[in-house]
């Protein structure tokens, strides 16, 4: 089975229907979003209620910390930040912030575990930044192949039993067997707004077959998502780092 | 897992167990066959015991994991995986014939039969970094041949996909390689340079031409940082009977620093296809080793090794095309030189190390006995070069050098196709012929050669003056 895994949409509507639609295109049959359904961008009613009816299609969809700073304000985050999450919290009708308010932090199904950041403390919205994140977060789940978002920037560590943590930068479109006799971790980019420099909207497709995972980027229309989010009052930082993707 | 011990006759996934071919430290090999494929095939099970060398496993993993990727007549075709919960084996096609390690005792080799082989690999090789692995293991013993000709290069245990996680990367502390081969950067633990292939290569052509290994087979790793700053004795010091060209590819190849090599395996290739056209520096004439003093500086004060790493090793190896420039000096037309000069220019400018090879079609009759074996004939071919050189005069020098060719052919576009197909040609300049009713009689050349190149390429025109 081809799963499409989605993180950090970030209420960025035209990175999300950029890359359902190439997701689709490519045959992925299960979805999967690692939560930061909202947050930043100028679409979060339009994009929690899409991420809704994928819910109901039988995608799993978590929570991350942006979709549960939108009803608990003990949530810190930076100021750019707090102030795009007042403005979101305006936006939510009462059903979208009831439907992000009930997601679970974690997910496992058959041998994969969902997290939206670092799985030894879900709530604690840890970053994996390098292999020693990677070490903590494996050491302290089973799943022999694991996705977390969080990060904005795409990454991919493995480790075998005893053996040291080897990260790497996946390229894109290039899939990679997760070897059967190792652990992986697969570190999401972000749909909704990248940060590895590359303004492309990232995600990835696990084929559950062959234990291939194939990290892709789409191109969709930055300006008007950018145009959007000034239209909106939001801070203009946040329309002007889609289109430099850092 | 299962540690199941394979005997002739026995069925695996459907592979029937014939022969042991090969019982290596590290791997058995089994000649194996399946109805359904219809060529000789192996089966490669790594040996996994207790205490053994986990890289021997890791390696394993990592051909496991290239093996499927690559394609095309330089690699063996990849026919199955067993899976490591079960049997772990690697099914393969089997080639003909033995390696380049049975050579090992006829040496030193004829000059002419080293350059031979060499450019076979090296083709071999430019295939390999094309598909972006870097196979690290090169040796000998590593490359077999294929009944039409093409190098064959086997044994991915050491080699990386620039595009997938390195998994012998991070997990020992001690270079992977086979010691007299190593390159200087893979001892000091980089494992992303397409140039160190280019670097082993070297020492296979300096062993095969002088019977002796470059840097010996040093057994530890401060033996194997010597060839970091001493220099090998040069080749022609050994074997009289190696040209200087020879000896220039040689120790080019050989250099500490990777940028001092060739920039790709293709225009190393085309340098021993043809050593007369090789660019002799002091490297060609070099007949001792550097002195004590040289050496001894270095040796504190060692040669900085501008090595790149994986995100980079892709850009380096293109910045490095080979160019074809096709020049019809019979056009005679001024402005689409001229146009032709500056499109070439800007190639050099936007790919520094580009190998710039200008060639013109001499036509030949088709049944007429010709004139080009007579004075006659050397002649016209000689007072072409002399004209493809003056052609290219101001045009800015290219790190992979410039040469000049004058095919003789019967047809321009089929000469210039055939060229770029033998030479691995990257990108083909050449200017359109004038409307002309030869032009509307005969075709265009510029159209055939678009049509049916194997690169790309960039058709000029001069833009006509305004109506």
């Amino acid at each position: 089975m081809l799963v499409a895994v989605l993180s950090d949409i970030h209420a960025n509507r035209e990175a999300f229907e950029a890359v359902l639609a190439a997701a689709e295109a490519a045959g992925a049959e299960r979805f999967v979003l690692l939560g930061d359904i909202v947050g930043y961008g100028a679409d979060p009613e339009w994009c929690a209620e899409r991420a809704m009816a994928l819910a109901v299609q039988g995608a799993i969809v978590l929570r991350g910390n942006h979709d549960e700073a939108v009803g608990n304000p003990s949530v810190s985050m930076n100021p750019t930040a707090t102030l795009a999450l007042e403005w979101t919290r305006r936006q939510l009708g009462a059903e979208t912030r009831a439907f992000l308010a009930a997601l679970p932090l974690e997910a496992r199904e058959g041998d994969c575990l969902f997290v939206h950041a670092d799985a030894s403390a879900p709530a604690d919205w840890n970053y994996v930044l390098d292999a020693d994140d990677a070490d903590r977060h494996l050491a302290a789940c089973s799943a022999r192949v694991s996705f977390c978002g969080h990060v904005h920037k795409p990454a991919l560590y493995c480790t075998a039993p005893g053996g040291r943590i080897t990260p790497f930068v996946p390229v894109a479109a290039t899939p990679v067997p997760l070897l059967p006799q190792r652990r992986w971790l697969a570190v999401m980019g972000a749909v909704g707004q990248p940060r590895d420099g590359n303004p492309a909207a990232a995600f990835a497709l696990y084929d559950t077959e062959n234990a291939e995972l194939c990290f892709l980027r789409v191109a969709y229309d930055v300006e008007r998502a950018a145009e959007k989010i000034r239209a909106a009052g939001l801070p203009a930082s946040l329309a002007e780092r889609l289109a430099r993707g850092r | 897992m299962v540690k199941a011990r394979l005997k002739p006759g026995d069925v695996v996934d459907g592979f029937l167990i014939e022969d042991i071919a090969h019982n290596g430290g590290m791997a058995r090999i089994w000649t194996v066959s399946r109805p359904d494929v219809d060529f000789p095939i192996l089966m490669k099970v790594p040996v996994i015991g207790e205490g053994d060398d986990p890289a021997a496993i890791v390696g394993f993993e990592m051909e496991q994991m290239i093996l499927p990727r690559l394609s095309g007549p330089h690699v063996p075709r990849f026919v199955a995986n067993g899976d490591f919960a079960t049997l772990p084996y690697i099914v393969m096609e089997r080639l003909p014939g033995t390696s380049l390690y049975p050579l090992l005792e006829r040496l030193p080799l004829p000059p002419e039969e080293v350059a031979a082989i060499g450019a076979k690999v090296a083709v071999a090789l430019d295939s390999l970094h094309h598909q972006h692995v870097v196979h690290l293991d090169l040796k000998p013993s590593n490359v077999m041949f294929r009944e039409s000709g093409e190098a064959v290069l086997i044994d991915y245990g050491l080699a990386r996909h620039i595009h997938l996680p390195d998994l012998m990367d991070e997990q020992f502390r001690l270079p992977y390689g086979t010691a007299p081969y190593m390159a200087p950067e893979q001892v000091l633990g980089t494992r992303s340079d397409f140039r160190s292939d280019l670097f082993a290569l070297g020492v296979m052509l300096y062993f095969f031409s002088t019977g002796e290994r470059p840097f010996g087979d040093p057994q530890r790793l401060k033996g194997l940082k010597r060839r970091l700053w001493r220099d090998p004795l040069p080749p022609r010091a050994r074997n009289a009977a190696i040209p200087p060209a020879l000896q220039e590819v040689i120790l080019r190849c050989l250099e500490v620093n990777p940028a001092w090599r060739y920039p790709s395996a293709a225009q190393l290739a085309l340098d021993l296809q043809d050593l007369s056209a090789v660019k002799l520096t002091a490297r060609a004439e070099k007949m001792k080793r550097d002195p004590f003093s040289v050496v001894v500086r270095r040796r504190f004060n060692p040669v900085t090794i501008e090595t790149v790493k994986p995100r980079a090793a892709e850009a380096q190896l293109a910045n490095a095309p080979i160019v074809a420039v096709a020049v019809d000096l019979a056009a005679g037309a001024p402005d689409l030189a001229e146009a032709m000069r500056k499109t070439v220019a800007r190639i050099v400018e936007n790919t520094p190390d580009a190998r710039i090879a200008c060639i013109n079609v001499l036509k030949i009759n088709r049944i007429a006995i010709d004139t080009s074996l007579d004075e006659e004939g050397r002649n016209k071919h000689v007072l072409r070069l002399v004209a493809l050189r003056t052609w290219s005069t101001g045009l800015p020098a290219p790190g992979g050098g410039i040469t000049f060719h004058v095919l003789e052919a019967v047809s321009p576009a089929d000469a210039i196709l055939e060229y770029a197909r033998e030479n691995h040609v990257d990108h083909i300049v050449m200017g359109a012929r004038a409307e002309s009713a030869m032009r509307s009689m005969l075709g265009s050349v510029s159209g055939e050669v678009a049509a049916h190149a194997p690169c790309t390429v960039t058709v000029v025109r001069s833009r006509p003056a305004a109506q």
